[in-house]
């Protein structure tokens, strides 16, 4: 028996014995234009409950929060000012040619010389030697100003901590390599939502609202309460054939569904074109299956570093320590039960 | 820097000196400002907050989410290590003829037992489907072997101590033809029930491990060591409140060496931790019940060491040294879901921990990638 996320693929290596193409999201947040459609539309298809009392959060044009049991696709809005601007373009660059073995060139001397602790004399390295498709890559003027938008989603990880910890089999992987809670089996324990890195999967606790004013306390109608909810990546879309909601109404085409593979291949010529357009704050984010949670379904092109979208700059699926945890917990057993028979030996005297 | 007559309206930013300061070092709790805070700002008050170039968080929201586990787990915890370690203890005392301390033992688990599955249970989103967790045996969820471990630990812990009760009624439960059947499985179930009752103390210690919870995560080298000597302090604690003290010396030696190895690998398991996910330990109601739990463990050790022998001080030991154990296990749940309420405690271990990687040459692996060049 394997363990749920020892497969990198995560369609026939869950059991299915086909294997259907992996799907995935492609997030593009350089032309996203923080419309919100996606989560309406998200909101809408899945029927989920209205998230909170409606408030003003104070965060820029984002009112919805973060991602949880009722909010599956979440709009990031940060505001950067020049400096900021320019430090994004510069941390980038740095990332030219790193990772993501397998995919061109990368000739191990250069990679690690100096990547870390590389401090302002960086710059010239990357591009300097007539690589093919030479582009103009001087940098385009720094605006003063600029917002960063983006469509947050459950990554659909490959190594799924959420999948892994469940204990009722209730988190499952599609044929489509997707990461779903069936909430019919789903007893609400809530120690996936724990075993995920992103914070992305929550329990559907309290379905009550309570509306402006002094109307007080509402009920809404609250499918699957007490289970853990989070994306299911339209499961029931793609059974049918069909696009998942969200990138369906994106307008700007932001979100991108298809093969996960074919959404890397896209992720990994637009991050190299904007570079060539001296871009070079842009990078991509969960593309690299080698990360600590095996790449995700869902791939981001980011402008700035993911601390500043909320997320994790180093994600590890929980259960990769988990071997290691059980050897510990075998020891500190054995020594319960030596010092327990120390103390009936001792306590003959 | 004025691009329109609109930009007027932007508040003063905060002059930038004050957040370099905050970064480094301050300790205090008031340091963030609570969720609340943040709901009455605006977007231009926090654009500061990005531009600090060795955190930056967004809106100062958590990354990671605490799982939603209340008192009735951290009871669950306490209980848990109390059953698992009686029934260690009942066994010994089985095997080196002390019925008392057996009898009271077994009673112990049992209760220990009654108590905290229905904690578990009452603690789902859903509880009328808790049979569901046993509708699989799954290798990489401790809740799944942990829920095994209980299921099989309470079968034998319950028929061990139905044979004590029906001993100590004097046979009187009305049992009939199945008393001798009683009497032949009492043994083997008592054997399941001391099999698994290490196990059942450890397991929750990789249950909090096996999370992304910042504290709980930092936590799971020494966390299993914690817990193990919190469950036998706990159980022979209650022994020495149950037991008299002619048959309560191993439940003594016990309980000096639980408060040695609590003391011991609670620190370790401080100083195994970044300081970012430890300090929730330290801090906060979390932290003053672990200091608690400290000093009660330990005034309840030498208590044991040195008056032991009597039956009032040694009530009176028991009773502090199973208090501790449970102001441990509560002070650790609650430290782990107050530490995913500070994006940094996430954030900067996994920065630093990348870029160590990053220093030693290994650039493969990062979730961020750039263009191949
Ligand atoms: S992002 Fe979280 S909820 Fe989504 S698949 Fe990964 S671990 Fe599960
Ligand atoms: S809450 Fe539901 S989906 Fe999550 S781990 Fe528990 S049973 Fe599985």
């Amino acid at each position: 028996m394997g363990l749920p996320s020892e497969h990198e693929d995560t369609g026939a290596g869950a059991g299915w014995g086909h294997s259907h193409e992996r799907k995935g999201f492609f997030t593009d947040t350089s032309i996203c234009i923080g419309c919100k459609a996606c989560e309406v539309a998200c909101k809408e298809w899945n029927r989920n409950p209205q998230d909170g009392d409606l408030e003003i959060l104070g965060s820029s044009y984002d009112n919805t929060g973060s991602l949880g049991a009722n909010t599956w696709r979440h709009v990031a809005f940060i505001e950067q000012d020049q400096e900021r601007i320019e430090q994004a373009r510069e941390s980038g660059r740095r990332l030219v040619g790193l990772g993501m073995p397998g995919i061109g060139p990368r000739s191990g001397a250069d990679a690690p010389a100096g990547a870390g602790g590389c401090g302002s004399g960086c710059g010239s390295r990357p591009g300097a030697d007539g690589e093919p498709g030479a582009a103009d890559r001087t940098p385009p003027d720094t605006p003063e100003f600029r917002w960063l938008m983006s469509s947050d989603v459950c990554k659909h990880c490959t190594r799924a901590g959420c999948l892994d910890v469940c204990p009722t089999g209730a988190l499952m992987r599609t044929e489509f390599g997707t990461v779903v809670v069936q909430s019919d089996i789903c007893n609400g324990c809530g120690t996936c939502v724990g075993g995920c890195p992103f914070g992305v999967i929550e329990r559907r606790d309290d379905g009550t609202i309570s509306a402006k004013g002094d109307r007080g306390r509402v009920e809404q109608d609250v499918p699957h309460h007490g289970t853990a909810n989070k994306c299911t990546l339209c499961y029931d879309r793609l059974v049918d054939g069909q696009t998942p909601a969200c990138a369906q109404t994106c307008p700007t085409t932001s979100i991108r569904f298809g093969d996960r593979a074919d959404m890397v291949d896209e992720a990994a010529s637009r991050v190299r074109q904007l570079h060539d357009r001296g871009m070079t704050e842009a990078r991509l984010y969960g593309a690299n299956g080698n990360d600590g949670v095996g790449g995700t379904g869902s791939v981001f092109l980011l402008l700035d570093e993911p601390e500043v979208y909320g997320l994790p700059p180093d994600p590890q699926v929980p259960t990769a320590q988990l071997p290691a945890m059980f050897r510990t917990a075998g020891i500190a057993a054995a020594g319960m039960i030596a010092a327990t028979a120390l103390a009936f030996l001792g306590g003959r005297r | 820097m004025t691009h329109s007559a609109f930009d007027g309206y932007r508040p003063p930013e905060p002059p930038r000196g004050r957040r370099r300061r905050r970064r480094d070092g301050d300790r205090s709790p008031a340091r963030r400002r609570g969720l609340g805070a943040l709901g009455t700002g605006d977007g231009g008050r926090e654009m500061p907050m990005v531009e600090d170039v060795e955190f930056s968080s967004y809106y100062g929201r958590p990354v990671v989410k605490a799982p939603p586990w209340g008192a009735p787990i951290g009871l669950y915890l306490f209980v848990g290590g109390v059953a698992g370690a009686s029934a260690l203890l009942g066994a010994g005392a089985a095997l080196t003829d002390r019925p008392a301390l057996r009898r009271n033992a077994r009673l112990t688990a049992l209760a220990a037992v009654a108590v905290g599955t229905p904690a578990l249970i009452e603690d789902l989103g859903r509880p009328e489907r808790f049979l569901h967790m046993l509708r699989v045996i799954k290798p990489t969820s401790p809740m799944s072997l942990g829920t095994w471990i209980l299921s099989g630990f309470a079968s034998g812990a319950g028929v061990a101590a139905a044979a004590e009760i029906d001993r100590l009624l004097g046979e009187r439960l009305p049992l009939g033809p199945l008393r001798p059947v009683l009497r032949r499985a009492e043994g083997p179930a008592a054997a399941v029930s001391t099999v698994l009752g290490a196990p059942l103390a450890a397991y929750t210690a990789v249950l909090l491990g096996d999370t992304a919870v910042p504290t709980w995560q930092g936590a799971r080298r020494g966390l299993p060591f914690v817990f193990v000597s919190s469950a036998a302090l706990a159980a022979s604690g209650i022994a020495m409140i149950t037991t008299p003290v002619a048959q309560a010396g191993p439940a003594r030696v016990l309980a000096v060496l639980g408060v040695a190895g609590d003391v011991v690998a609670m620190h370790r398991t401080k100083e195994s931790m970044h300081p970012l996910e430890a300090e929730p330990l330290e801090t906060g109601a979390a932290g003053r019940k672990l200091r608690w739990a400290e000093r009660l463990a330990v005034a309840g050790g030498v208590a044991t060491l040195l008056g032991g022998r009597n039956r009032w001080i040694a009530a009176a030991g028991g009773a502090a040294v199973a208090t501790a154990s449970a102001l441990t296990r509560f002070g650790v749940l609650e430290a782990g879901i107050e530490s995913v309420k500070d994006p940094r405690r996430v954030m900067i271990p996994q920065r630093e921990r990348l870029e160590k990687r990053r220093a030693e040459g290994i650039t493969d692996d990062s979730i961020t990638t750039g263009p191949e060049s």
